[in-house]
């Protein structure tokens, strides 16, 4: 465990070996609102930085999760299909989307720490 | 504040079930003969078990449409100012010509000299926007407004294609319909949005920064969703023209220059034309609509099937490549049949009830009402940006959040009043959008009373009622529907037990 | 101008209170240029009575399948139509009512959405239907459409016996799509099963098809399950639905269909209804409007708009389809009529119409030179002429009969189709309108 690290995009990250676990902060749930729907891809998938990893939906919008560093998906989150508002009530813990085998575990790092995040959210306010 | 009656129902307000809650086996609303019993020849492919389906006697039926109708709030009803959408009166002429057995009683296919009227209906309608648009020629069939952005858009992309230049992008300024992106998608193009400037309209240095041969059009609704007349339509005419592109306008809000200023004089290449919404063909809870598309002489021979010939027998359609004149050059076929014929009749009755003399002064007041109702309001609501308007008035939320509530909270307030809110949320470009068309068919007393109306609720908010808002409406035939349990679980047909 | 009610005095005040001194001066952002000098060459306007004058000579024009004997079809049908139908959506509230934004107010639209909904799915056999489409036609592109997204291949397999509109629109809006459509068989043969490779995203037949074949649509549904290819069944006559067992009980994936046998006149060809459903499982790559049931704050069932982040004005771009306005009243029209038929009519209903086109066919059939190449169908079938179609039916409407559609107007390239005529009997042939066509057609054939 080397801790969590953020993107400006309100995903978080939490490396185990090389394997990444995605979700999205409590600042983004907020934001979107009541969760309806979360659209994950098939594990097996390959993507690079900053590309589409999911589609997380409410009621009246619909926003693209993208996957904070490049890799090959290794497990999704199946849980969200039936209880899509694990991601609001949870959601750095059992509301995480996907677990990424990175192409570069090195590169976590480069992500913003805790501390760069809260300080890029009091910016954002 | 819930109301319990023994019946469910309140005074007038009634609890309707659905329709299979109140069926019964042996109960029918239609007397037909029994079958003769005679051989089939359905070849063994006969409904192995029942449909399903409620039966009901006529009376029920009735009374159960009935009851649902006056669940719902219509032009009929009172004022509806949902702007983009341009409610103005149906006149029931129009509903009473379209029923002549002599138009509904036609079938597509019958011979061209048993249905010469008709095709001189649709001749008529095509003239009549021609015309008015100054553009060299019109595709009838397209099914709505959406279908027709797609039949210009499809227009433009076969001429570029003939001339072999490829193209992959289209510009959209960020205010546009959802329809316009959506269109450009799915033809393939690479959709670039195009930023606003303080002023309400597509900030023209940014466009033309954004210009390039790669780029194949630029979609622009014009006056804009705003309800602002993009003033610099000239510049951003020939900007793209030189650059080899075309104009597409979206004409949802053609409304506000109808008979005054034609799309052709703007520089526009092709525009579709909302029947259900200038042209006063009924909105029908959704449809059907109908979208006729303008087009310049350049677009013009790639209209696509099916459309109207003159010859030496009269009117034709020219259905295939068999039948067209040589000069065309259709792109495909949008739509099963010749388009929509019953909203044709319509419209050439509202155009003939006008004249060209009368549709100018619906542009003068629709206008002029929008543009009253922004002199009332703008000291009450927040204006993002000052007048004159053209057909619409736009209001942001910022008094409203100032006051603790949410543009939905006021629009829900309004239902209480009898009031069928404004567009609320879109433009997309100004936050927490009211977007309010009056159309020219309001009554001074009618802007009247809806004004004193949003005064009295301005001041019951500044008064500090928040609560008022948050829980309103209190009084229409439901409260607020939860639409997260609708999204989460979709329940989207009846179920027995469900 | 009587839809007009601001009055003079009333313009004057207006203009005094927004502070400009005429309507021009609202108009200052239009370029001076663009504005025209003089009024437009267009006529002034006219009374009621004088418009009505205008209308009804048009119509007059026409010759209309309502006061001659009628035999077209080809994807609409002349139908009769209760009272009760045209009384109930011509209710203001429904009829001036638009697309239900503010669900509080618009309970009746919703409700009978929902119930629109669920007598699609259960005449189609399937588990989720949409709030209507323009027609069968777009119905059927969208349905290809969806296909391709659920399936991410591109090979579409079009029937033979797909109306030639559908084909052509399906053409049309398949962008990126490869589409292989199969030549027309009059008889209905054609081994579609030959034609799925693994890229193939679907199948599409129609039933019964273009030409009035009943078909067997099991076969090509297991074929299709077996290549992971969908298999779309197109139905233009809903009224069959009654009669013959459902797509969906035939194996379909998804149904596109014409709804306008139900509650819709013919309108020369539109307004009509375009329906559409498919299994629960694809609903989220469903384009168009969908209707769900919920509650409100007070814990009272309603309905709502739902499951919009598929449409284009929350996801732009990224929709679904481009599709907005839809077929509201024609929906509306279509559930009048299913409610008022219920299962005993509906099915008794579409037994009349297939024991009449019976009747007729084999009265036809009996004619010198006249073949009936339809062995099964519903309501319609084609017969072979022992000369042009299209001259025939030419002459028959000037002896004031309509008796169907030459295949030739349909498909012009296809000289062996030229001497086929398609015949539609509905609930309103009589039997003195068949023994005229019967009459009709010894008097012209040679």
């Amino acid at each position: 465990m080397s801790g969590l690290r953020y993107t400006k995009d309100h995903e978080w990250a939490r490396l185990d070996g090389e394997v990444a676990t995605v979700g999205i902060t409590d600042y983004a749930q907020a934001q979107l609102g009541d969760i309806v729907f979360v659209e994950l891809p098939e594990p097996g998938k390959a993507m690079g930085q900053g590309e589409e990893a999911a589609v997380v939906e409410s009621v009246k919008a619909a926003s693209e999760v993208y996957a904070p560093l490049g890799g090959e998906v290794v497990e999704v989150n199946a849980s969200l299909q039936d209880e899509p508002a694990l991601v609001n009530a949870d959601p750095m813990g059992r509301g995480w989307f996907l677990k990424l085998k990175l192409s570069d575990p090195a590169a976590f790092d480069s992500l913003m720490d805790e501390a760069s995040y809260q300080a890029y959210l009091k910016e954002l306010a | 504040m819930k109301e319990v009656t023994t019946s469910g129902h309140r005074g007038l307000d009634f609890e309707e079930p659905l329709l299979f809650e109140q069926g019964a086996r042996g109960r029918t609303g239609v007397d037909l003969p029994e079958a003769k019993g005679a051989k089939n020849r359905l070849g063994g492919l006969q409904r192995k078990g029942d449909v399903g389906l409620p039966g009901l006697s006529e009376p029920q039926v009735i009374r159960h449409f009935t009851r649902l109708s006056q669940k719902n709030y219509g032009i009929d009803t009172g004022f509806y100012p949902l702007g983009s959408c341009t409610m103005k009166h149906n006149p029931r002429l129009n509903e009473k010509m379209a029923r002549l057995p002599g138009f509904a009683s036609l079938h597509p296919l019958q011979p061209f000299s048993t249905v010469q009227g008709a095709l001189e209906v649709i001749d008529q309608v095509a003239a009549w926007l021609k015309t008015l648009t100054g553009l060299h020629g019109v595709a009838m069939s397209p099914a709505a407004g959406a279908q027709g952005e797609l039949c210009g858009m499809m227009a433009i992309r076969a001429a570029l294609t003939e001339r072999g230049d490829a193209r992959s992008r289209v510009l959209v300024p960020e205010s546009a319909h959802g329809t316009n992106p959506a269109t450009a998608a799915s033809l393939g193009y690479q959709v670039d949005p195009v930023p606003g400037n303080a002023r309400g309209r597509m900030d023209l240095d940014a466009f033309r920064a954004k210009l390039g041969p790669d780029v194949a059009a630029v979609m622009l609704t014009n006056p804009n969703t705003c309800g602002l007349f993009e003033n610099d339509i000239l510049e951003v005419a020939n900007a793209i023209h030189d650059a080899g592109g075309f104009l597409y306008a979206d004409g949802a809000n053609f409304n506000a220059i109808v008979g005054r200023v034609r799309p052709v004089d703007l520089g526009v290449d092709c525009m579709h034309i909302n029947l259900h919404k200038t042209f006063s063909t009924p909105h029908g809870g959704g449809g059907p609509g109908s979208g006729p598309v303008v087009l310049s002489k350049a677009l013009a021979p790639f209209a696509p099937y099916p459309f109207l010939v003159h010859d030496e027998k009269g009117l034709r359609l020219a259905e295939n490549g068999q039948d067209a004149p040589k000069d065309a050059k259709p792109f495909g076929r949008l739509k099963g049949f010749h388009g929509q014929m019953g909203m044709f009749v319509r419209a050439l009755t509202y155009m003939l009830s006008h004249g060209g003399d009368g549709l100018r002064q619906v542009a003068d007041d629709a206008v002029l009402n929008a543009n009253y109702l922004l002199a009332a309001l703008k000291d009450e609501l927040s204006a993002p940006y000052p007048g004159p308007c053209m057909h619409e008035a736009l209001f942001d939320d910022a008094t409203l959040r100032a006051h603790g509530i949410t543009t939905l909270d006021f629009a829900k307030a309004l239902i209480d009043e009898g009031f069928h809110p404004m567009t609320i949320y879109f433009p997309l470009v100004v936050h927490g959008a009211l977007l309010m068309e009056p159309t020219e068919c309001e009554s001074r007393e009618g802007l009247d009373q809806f004004i004193q109306t949003v005064k009295a609720l301005m001041a019951r908010l500044k008064s500090g009622e928040t609560a008022y808002f948050q829980e309103a409406p209190r009084l229409a035939p439901r409260r607020r529907l939860d639409e997260t349990q609708a999204a989460r679980r979709p329940v989207l047909r009846f179920r027995p037990e469900a | 101008m009587r839809y007009l009610p601001l009055t003079d005095e009333d313009r004057q005040k207006m203009l005094e209170t927004i502070g400009v001194h005429s309507v021009d001066d609202l108009f200052v952002d239009v370029p001076k240029a663009a504005c025209l000098a003089k009024p437009l060459d267009l006529p002034d306007h006219q009374g009621e009575l004088e418009v009505e004058r205008t209308l009804t000579a048009l119509a007059a024009r026409n010759l209309d399948a309502a006061s001659v004997p009628s035999f077209l079809g080809a994807g609409l049908y002349r139908h009769f139509i209760p009272a009760a139908v045209d009384h109930l959506i011509q209710r203001g509230e429904f009829l001036t009512a638009y697309t239900p934004y503010q669900p509080e107010i618009s309970q009746g639209t919703l409700q009978t959405l929902f119930e629109f909904q669920t007598q699609v799915v259960l005449l189609t056999g399937m588990e989720v239907a949409n709030a209507s489409m323009y027609d069968g036609a777009t119905a059927t592109a969208e349905a290809i459409l969806m296909a391709r997204r659920i399936t991410r291949r591109d090979h579409v397999v079009i029937s033979g016996g797909l109306h030639p509109h559908y084909r052509d629109v399906a053409g049309t809006l398949a962008i990126g799509g490869e589409l292989e459509s199969l030549p027309p068989e009059v008889a209905g043969d054609e081994t579609l099963a030959a034609k799925i490779t693994p890229k193939t995203a679907c199948v599409v037949v129609q039933n019964p098809d273009f030409f009035g074949n009943l078909k067997d649509l099991t076969e090509i549904a297991g074929a299709c399950q077996a290549a992971g290819a969908l298999l779309i069944a197109v139905v233009t006559e809903a009224l069959s639905l009654g009669a013959v067992e459902s797509p969906g009980g035939m194996g379909a994936d998804i149904v596109a269909a014409e709804g306008q046998s139900f509650g819709n006149a013919l309108n020369f060809g539109g307004p009509t209804v375009g329906l559409l459903a498919c299994r629960e499982k694809f609903v989220r790559q469903m384009p168009g409007r969908l209707c769900g049931q919920t509650v409100d704050v007070d814990g009272r069932r309603g309905w709502v708009l739902t499951l919009s982040t598929r449409e284009q004005h929350i996801r732009r771009e990224k929709a679904t389809s481009n599709i907005c306005t839809n077929s509201g009243l024609c929906a509306l029209a279509f559930a009048v009529h299913v409610a008022l038929l219920g299962e005993e009519g509906l099915c008794r209903l579409a037994l009349i119409n297939h024991e009449k086109a019976v009747a007729l066919a084999e009265s036809l059939a009996e004619l010198p030179g006249v073949e009936l190449v339809t062995e099964n169908f519903f309501n319609e079938f084609t017969v072979a002429l022992p000369a042009p179609a299209a001259g025939v039916v030419e002459r028959l409407a000037e002896r004031r009969i309509l008796a169907g559609v030459p295949l030739s107007r349909l498909y012009p390239d296809e000289k062996a189709l030229e001497n086929h005529l398609l015949v539609a009997v509905t609930e309103l042939a009589e039997e003195k309108d068949m023994k005229a066509l019967c009459d009709g057609l010894k008097e012209v054939l040679p």
